[in-house]
């Protein structure tokens, strides 16, 4: 099987890369996606709030997927469903399986990775207690909830205060589970500002920051949650502990950009943001493989994801066309103070069209700050920010004659 | 009525099951829980120990000895994998030399193969993340890994083959003797059997007691692990301990069988009634990253997958009890299977044989019984050819259920359907693996649920996740179903 272009995974990056690079030429397009339809993660975010920036409207997440599979079919672009990638080389071959076609190899042009994440789990962050059922990654019970149609339980504790963790607050409630609360780690909430407001304060759920929960009772199934406050260095401080009789803990601790084929595949990894490490076009590390979405960096709403992965997607047809970057000049980009991450992690400057966008997220949370983009040290432009916080991903646009043609590095920091 | 009962359904009563099923006597287990291997079996450090550390006059030295010696022959039989990779225990001090000495002359005692004191280059050469400061080891190149929990299942399934039967959620309440048999109770249903097996685990003390007073307690000693992602594999190449010390051989750091690192146990008394506690607590964690600093300074905790605990069967008397009660007629004890328990448990099989043969008399070899266990089809281990003509065969088997360890469909349904099979999520997770990987469960947990409702024809709300009570859906949602 050969195709100029194979997309692994058909959720929201996958399909908006995957239609970029057909309008901008690419003949033969192939999507791989593993679930039994297209769409990924948005299929089981049923809430609205998908598509401000892109669509200029507010669409539930099966809807704003509903207009990218559409333009897929009216694309004529082929599509795998059921099928698991197992395998990517630096040759771009590609080996998958699914039940019909058995395990095959599909040599590729170019590869779009679009993979997205999978959540942290109670043992990634190791807490302690029984292992009864109902403890729930708030990923997995949404989709129980909301694609299947089950409950996962009746009294429910929250842990983490990310934006699944939040809307799934509102969700179980609607359902009529009682949420007793919503603890979190940070002394932040790392959820957007909007679903606070309208998941917990609406519905009067409780937000206790700097707890943690230290303790899970129940043999079979849970029967209560200890949670606890923590100090600054997230040691549980005795004697704070309230426990809560409950069936049911869900976690919202995190996402993990899901890269065991890009690492697979040899290609160079950031630690920081435990994606790949991508240039201006989101090509990786091994020339003809691109990354976008979930998989690179978390993003936190769908519309950045998209805008990301057309850019993705108008690259890898550019790379099938035969329009090679320009690899004379390589800028790195390095997160300073108060920075985490940013993406991309190295620039060409020769292909870069006018302008440079740059994605970071911040450490912690600040107010009245400035972010300070400097060229080999010299600021060459910045931007005042009323609200800075962990859970909100920053962009800075740069216009490419402020960068210069003969800078090493770009640095981004908080001032 | 049956010759033998066996009360529990861990590696050790599994182990006598499938060695009595040699012979021709009606056999029947009883697991007060809902699945085989759910005791001490499924929590503890999965290690096959060389046999040097247990004195050579006592019965568990000799066991374990034994065990070792015929756990490659089992394993080949049973299609366990089985894989002996070697123990270090490390030295960091004068004394702790001392103890070396005094465990390798034990172990010359018993024969242990290969045994070999090493210098500080050597050990560091072959373990080359441990911690600074180590002066030697004792190397046994004997010791292996495997997976307890399908070792007792793959027994069971091999016993239950050669004419055993298996009784789950059989939790014994009474025991009534009677003239030359037992009238064994649960709440709901009872059995007859001349002969009873008293392999409970934790339980053994309480289960004794219901025909005699009992002389012997059974302390639950609790031990806490951390298990970490594969991709921390290679961390440690060899099982490595530290010296020994009265509450065990501590806290250790091994690859599993599956590729992770397991770090752990410590090791903690229990009151006599918490024998249900498999709970992890914050302090206890927390100490066992303390001790294992000891072997290694350099483990990545940060890929912890899971915490769990166990509990060790800690007997008062120190070493192994098996033997027929003097109070109790045909009442045999196999008690006190704490470590060396599951190194053990072939040999103590084929003790428990010869004292059943003792009371009754030369015991009637079947001449069908059949050794092998059909192999588990593990897809990723098969070539691109034999993938294919399976799933041409078997289409189920071209979809994987589980990205994490790529467990596909095929291997869930097979695992569902043998003798013994899994009917729980977490039993389908210990026979084949899917949610033992990094993901936990979160993408392949409700395509396993849908998978098991499909095949024992339940609906989803109840599939289980263990034992009964563990149901993991609530419901349907309002516009559900």
């Amino acid at each position: 099987m050969n195709y100029d272009i194979v997309v692994v995974g058909g959720g929201p990056a996958g399909l908006a890369a995957a239609i970029e690079s057909r309008k901008n030429g690419a003949e033969s397009i192939l999507v791989i996606e593993r679930d039994r339809e297209l769409g990924g993660i948005l299929q089981q975010c049923i809430h609205n709030g998908f598509g401000l920036v892109v669509f200029k409207e507010e669409l539930t997440g099966p809807e704003y997927a509903e207009r990218f599979i559409d333009e897929l079919s009216r694309e004529n672009i082929d599509y795998k469903l059921d099928t698991m990638v197992l395998e990517i080389n630096k040759d771009k071959q590609i080996l998958a399986m699914n039940t019909v076609d058995g395990l095959v190899n599909i040599q590729a042009k170019a590869i779009v990775l679009s993979m997205g994440c999978r959540e942290r789990t109670r043992g990634s962050i190791a807490i302690p207690g029984y292992r009864p059922a109902g403890v729930f990654n708030a990923g997995t019970a949404q989709r129980y909830l909301n694609m299947e149609g089950y409950m996962v339980g009746k009294r429910v504790v929250i842990l983490g205060s990310g934006d699944i963790g939040l809307i799934m607050a509102r969700r179980m409630t609607l359902e009529g589970a009682k949420v007793l609360v919503v603890a979190e780690l940070m002394p932040f909430s790392g959820g957007l500002t909007r679903n606070i407001v309208q998941c917990l304060d609406d519905y009067d759920i409780p937000l206790k920051l700097s707890h943690a929960v230290t303790d899970i009772k129940g043999r079979d199934r849970v029967e209560g949650v200890v949670i606890q406050k923590i100090d600054e260095n997230f040691k549980p401080i005795p004697g704070t502990e309230i426990e809560y009789e409950c069936d049911t803990l869900l976690l919202s601790v995190g996402l993990i950009p899901e890269n065991e084929l890009s690492k697979g595949a040899g290609i160079e990894m950031d630690s920081k943001t435990s994606g790949p490490v991508v240039f201006e076009s989101m090509e990786t590390s091994i020339e003809g493989i691109f990354a976008c979405g979930n998989v690179v960096h978390v993003h936190d709403i769908v519309d950045f994801v998209t805008e990301e992965s057309r850019h993705a997607g108008k690259a890898a047809a550019k790379f099938v066309l035969e329009v090679k970057a320009d690899n004379n000049k390589i800028i790195e980009t390095e997160a300073l103070s108060g920075i985490g991450y940013i993406v991309p992690q190295k620039v060409r400057i020769n292909s870069v069209d006018d302008k440079l966008s740059l994605f970071m997220r911040v450490r912690s949370v600040y107010h009245d700050a400035k972010l300070s983009v400097k060229a080999d040290g010299k600021e060459i432009y910045s931007v005042k920010k009323m609200h800075l916080a962990p859970g909100e991903m920053e962009r800075i646009d740069i216009k490419k004659e402020l960068i210069g043609e003969n800078v090493g590095k770009l640095t981004v920091e908080v001032i | 009525m049956y010759n033998v009962a066996i009360i529990g359904a861990g590696v050790i009563g599994t182990a006598i099951a499938r060695e009595l099923s040699k012979f021709n006597h009606k056999i029947v287990i009883l697991e007060k829980d809902n699945d085989v291997s759910n005791g001490s079996t499924k929590a503890n450090s999965a290690i096959i120990h060389a046999g040097y550390d247990a004195p050579y006059n006592s019965l568990k030295g000799k066991m374990n000895a034994r065990g070792n010696l015929i756990m490659g022959i089992v394993c080949s039989e049973l299609n366990v994998p089985f894989e002996r990779i070697g123990s270090l225990v490390i030295a960091r001090s004068e004394s702790d030399f001392e103890t070396l000495k005094g465990l390798y002359e034990n172990g010359m005692k018993l024969e242990i193969p290969g045994l070999e004191i090493i210098d500080v280059g050597k050990v560091m050469e072959m373990e080359p993340n441990l911690t600074e400061g180590v002066i030697g080891a004792l190397y046994a190149p004997s010791a292996g890994i495997v997976e307890p929990w399908e070792l007792a299942i793959a027994y069971c399934e091999n016993a239950i083959d050669n004419g055993a039967e298996l009784r789950i959620n059989f939790a014994v309440r009474e025991i009534q003797k009677k003239d030359g048999s037992y009238l064994i109770k649960s709440e709901e249903d009872q059995v007859e059997a001349k002969y009873i097996i008293n392999a409970a685990g934790v339980y053994a003390d309480k289960i004794y007691n219901m025909v005699a007073d009992s002389e012997y307690k059974i302390i639950p000693r609790r031990g806490q692990y951390f298990l970490l992602d594969k991709e921390a594999g290679g961390l440690v190449k060899h099982v490595v301990f530290p010296c020994p010390n009265e509450m065990g051989k501590g806290t250790l750091v091994t690859p599993t069988i599956d590729g992770n690192i397991l770090v752990g146990p410590d090791a903690e008394d229990l009151d006599m009634d918490m024998k249900e506690s498999v709970n992890t607590t914050y302090n206890r964690l927390g100490n066992v990253k303390n001790l294992a600093r000891n072997i290694s300074d350099k483990i990545p905790y940060k890929l912890n997958i899971t915490t769990f605990a166990g509990l060790r069967a800690e007997p008062d008397t120190d070493d192994f009890i098996i033997e027929e009660s003097k109070q109790a007629k045909g009442f045999i004890n196999v008690a006190g299977m704490k470590s060396p328990g599951l190194s053990s448990a072939p040999a103590i099989a084929e003790y428990v044989v010869t004292i059943i043969e003792e009371i009754d008399g030369s015991l009637d070899k079947k001449t069908d019984f059949n050794p092998l266990r059909r192999k588990r089809i593990k897809f990723e281990e098969l070539t691109f050819e034999e993938k294919n003509e399976l799933i041409q065969k078997d289409s189920r088997y071209g979809r994987i259920i589980c990205r994490c360890e790529m467990i596909t469909e095929g291997e869930i349904v097979d695992a569902i359907h043998r003798s013994a099979g899994g009917r729980t999520v977490n039993g389908i997770k210990r026979r084949t693996r899917p949610g033992s990987g990094r993901c936990q469960g979160g993408f392949c947990g409700p395509r396993v649920m849908e998978i098991l409702a499909r095949e024992l024809s339940v609906p989803m709300e109840e599939v289980l996740m263990e034992n009964r009570g563990s149901i993991i859906l609530t419901g349907k949602t309002k516009v559900g179903g």
